[in-house]
């Protein structure tokens, strides 16, 4: 057992540091973190889209793909410390749903030319993909998916409605999956398919949620035709592959150096918040529950760096990594509240965009990015397998219950 | 011993419920707030008709004397329907402020045109600095002959954007957090020197920031005694914290009752998702907390009317502690048991959750009222 960087650690540490600086300064980092608009800071300013080409340039787009792919041959603690860094600088990622989700799928199962002509774009996130999974029948219970995909020719012929399609608004293609066989068991039958978005007979509509925020859609498909090059592996085992690639959404869920940002950012705001002559972050009270937290997370980071060094190791992330989702989700939840609760009457304010745009912000500038990043990290427990699904996976499959 | 309402309170009780349930669905509420205004002005007609505006005020002033059993009927009701009209604004703060500290001459200028819907008013008592501190105010009144001159920054001024008038907190004399010194003013709305900026709050009202700038006010523009506004500012702010939990115990119970009700429907891995034990212990929880928020809601309304002091205090206190916690949970677990539909605009329970969230730090969040139930 031993957490010290080695010196050539601490090189490469100050190496990915001089680079950030470089590609994604002070100034971008703040503005972003301050921006009302919820939509553009996922999006693709100018800033962001020199930092994923400022990233491919020098090959550290996609760390934990295989390198003939492009990834690195970084060792786990040179993972560890590039991830806290971005982490801290709060650098944008590539799209998860290509980058995180869909690659590892398709350089694992994929036919090479489904690897040739998507990797490429996904790392250089010229391709932006969504995830067409649940559907309004299908949420927790995935398996009960009823989107068809019949086969006529070289086609999949492919009827049914996705919903809560995260930026499918926005995306070139979405990885689905849809019904191929009607068999025993209702998690057989399931292919995954990739389909383009420009295919006549898919139609997307918004579904706004909390703070009139648009980030998911109900996608229709009507006899929307996909070629079968576009069946990912076998027919009738997307099951197998989804859910290896939950595994994957679930790690990253965790969101540790995330948390630690927000953290660190409520103390700022507690520091600066009056109270009674002082500040907010005089009070025992609040002060406390703010340390609470910060024990929480640190446990949660070293059992999240006990899973990675089992993979490390060669092992999968097993059913473990579900702790890393709940406490993950719980902690980021309870720091986004506090936060809301450190801006007191100052949480209330919610003006329209252009009030903004002309007038400025109301109070603290972050107060907008957190209420609404409050609200959607509402969705966080729900989303990816809920919280309740995740301990009933630890009780089954950990606990053996 | 008594829990129960009494024949004209049941009536008020059951005139609000109507109209929630009649008049008050959630596209209907959806529809008013996407209005200029943010209300219903048609609403407010009607809340006057129906005696709701007159509530807390005496007889002799046009009212109904009713006292904070009545306020907190109301505000159950309205919490249910999650009304955005300023009732609590109007009627509860800037009412209350005429109610305990105005002359005849006040009253008469202003209770009337309250009770019957023609005014409007606000209580403009916090500032960018003072949290929930009333006595941390930093606006000042300088005497100006026979008059005052105020300046200052009051901050998310409820009701602001349609208040025909303020009730001002404003420092006269003493230091920056001294009890001692404040004085009230009544502002007309549209007073030279007088700015807001206003917006829609994130749970579906309307705010202002209200910018004092040398505004000009005779010597008839105090309301109570001169240096003694923090005494009426507490208690006026006591029953809105008796009004606003009592909002959130409205909100709740909607919250459970809907919850379960959705949990019998949605149906997952081929049976109702109420069917899973989990779940159920979870809604049981909720319930539990609202049961609790109620039974302190009830201490709260009782001791209020007994008179105010120490023992009111405490009481409203503790019950705003029992709201903040449960509130919350009541509000998060909603939306969890809901999956992704909880987390919509179209569907009412984030909505809720919204409030309650909200109502967690109005007029204190739970640190606070802890700390006070300790003090008094
Ligand atoms: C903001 C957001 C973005 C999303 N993005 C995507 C996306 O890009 N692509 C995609 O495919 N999907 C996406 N989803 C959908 C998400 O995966 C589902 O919401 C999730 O699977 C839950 O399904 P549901 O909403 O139907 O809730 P339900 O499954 O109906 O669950 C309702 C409640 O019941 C509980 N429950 C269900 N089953 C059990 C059980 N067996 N035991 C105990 N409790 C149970 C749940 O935990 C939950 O609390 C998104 C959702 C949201 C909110």
């Amino acid at each position: 057992m031993d957490l010290a960087l080695t010196d050539a650690d601490l090189a490469f540490q100050a190496e990915v540091r001089e680079f950030i600086n470089t590609y994604w300064p002070e100034d971008v980092r703040r503005a972003r973190a301050t921006s009302s608009r919820f939509e553009e800071s996922r999006g693709h300013s100018p800033e962001v889209r020199r930092w994923i080409d400022a990233l491919n340039e020098r090959g550290w787009a996609v760390p934990n793909w295989p390198q003939e792919w492009g990834g690195t041959d970084w060792n786990p603690t040179q993972k560890y410390i590039w991830d806290k860094e971005t982490a801290k600088a709060e650098c944008p990622q590539l799209s998860a749903f290509g980058a995180r989700m869909l690659a590892p799928v398709l350089y694992t199962w994929g036919t090479d030319a489904q690897k040739n002509e998507f990797l490429p774009k996904i790392r250089e996130e010229r391709m932006i993909w969504c995830q067409g999974y649940s559907e309004p029948g299908a949420g927790s219970d995935l398996a009960g998916l009823a989107t068809r995909a019949v086969r006529e020719g070289d086609e999949y012929v492919v009827n049914g409605t996705k919903l809560w399609t995260s930026g499918a608004h926005v995306a070139d293609w979405m990885f689905c999956l849809v019904r191929t066989e009607s068999g025993a068991k209702k998690q057989e039958g399931i292919s995954f398919l990739l389909i383009d978005m420009k295919t006549p007979g898919i139609t997307v509509n918004p579904v706004y949620i909390l703070g009139g925020i648009h980030s998911v859609n109900e996608v229709e498909l009507k006899d929307v035709r996909v070629p079968v090059e576009n069946l990912v592996g076998e027919e009738n085992k997307g099951w197998t592959y989804a859910k290896g690639l939950l595994t994957h959404e679930r790690t990253g869920i965790a969101g540790v150096a995330r948390s630690e940002v927000q953290l660190a950012r409520l103390k700022r705001i507690a520091q600066e918040t009056g109270m009674d002559g002082g500040s907010l972050w005089d009070d025992p009270a609040f002060r406390t529950r703010v340390t609470e937290l910060e024990v929480d997370l640190e446990a949660l980071s070293v059992t999240e760096l006990r899973v990675l060094a089992q993979v490390a190791q060669g092992g999968a992330p097993g059913p473990e990594s579900s702790i890393l989702k709940i406490r993950g989700t719980e902690i980021g939840q309870a720091i986004a509240m506090m936060t809301i609760e450190a801006f007191g009457y100052y949480g209330m304010p919610y003006p329209e965009q252009t009030l903004i745009d002309n007038e400025g912000p109301i109070g603290n500038p972050y107060v907008m990015p957190t209420m609404k990043g409050m609200l959607y990290g509402r969705a966080s427990s729900i989303f990816g397998g809920s919280n309740e699904i995740q301990k009933n996976i630890i009780s089954k499959a950990v606990l053996g219950l | 011993m008594d829990f129960s309402l009494s024949e004209e309170q049941t009536l008020l009780k059951d005139s609000l419920e109507r109209f929630i349930q009649n008049d008050y669905d959630f596209d209907t509420r959806r529809k008013v707030m996407a209005g200029e205004e943010g209300f219903s002005r048609e609403n407010w007609k009607q809340f006057a008709e129906l005696g709701w505006l007159a509530v807390p005020f005496a007889e002799e002033d046009g009212g109904i004397g009713g006292g904070a059993i009545e306020l907190m009927i109301v505000m159950e009701q309205l919490g249910r329907g999650l009304v955005v009209e300023p009732y609590l604004a109007t009627v509860i703060l800037a009412g209350g402020a005429l109610k305990y500290a105005g002359n005849e001459a006040q009253k008469g200028a202003y209770l009337g045109a309250i009770i019957e819907g023609s005014k409007m008013g606000a209580l403009a008592f916090a500032e960018p600095q003072s949290r929930f501190n009333l006595a941390d105010v930093a606006t000042t009144a300088t005497a100006d002959g026979d008059g005052y001159v105020l300046s200052g920054h009051k901050a998310v001024v409820l009701g602001g954007p349609s208040a025909d008038f303020f009730v001002v907190s404003a420092r006269t004399s003493g230091g920056p957090r001294d009890a001692d010194g404040i004085t009230l003013f009544l502002v007309d709305g549209d007073a030279a020197g007088l700015s807001r900026r206003d917006y829609p709050t994130v749970d579906g009202l309307r705010a202002s920031e209200v910018t004092l700038d040398g505004v000009k006010v005779g010597a008839d523009a105090v309301l109570g005694t001169v240096g003694g506004g923090h005494a009426v500012l507490e208690q006026v702010i006591d029953e809105a914290t008796l009004a606003v939990g009592a909002e959130a115990v409205g909100g709740m119970e909607v919250c459970y009752k809907d919850t379960v009700e959705y949990s019998k429907q949605r149906v997952q891995f081929g049976q109702p998702i109420g069917k899973f034990q989990v779940l159920q212990h979870r809604m049981v929880d909720m319930f539990m907390e609202y049961e609790q928020a109620k039974s302190m809601m009830y201490l709260a309304a009782m001791r209020l009317d007994e008179g105010y002091g120490a023992v009111a205090k405490k009481a409203v206190s503790g019950f705003k502690v029992q709201v903040g916690k449960s509130g919350r949970f009541v509000g998060q677990q909603a939306v969890q048991l809901h999956g992704g539909m909880g987390m919509t605009e179209e569907l009412n329970i984030g909505h809720y959750f919204k409030r309650l969230t909200m109502i967690d730090t109005t007029f204190g969040n739970v640190d606070f009222h802890l700390k006070r139930y300790g003090a008094v």
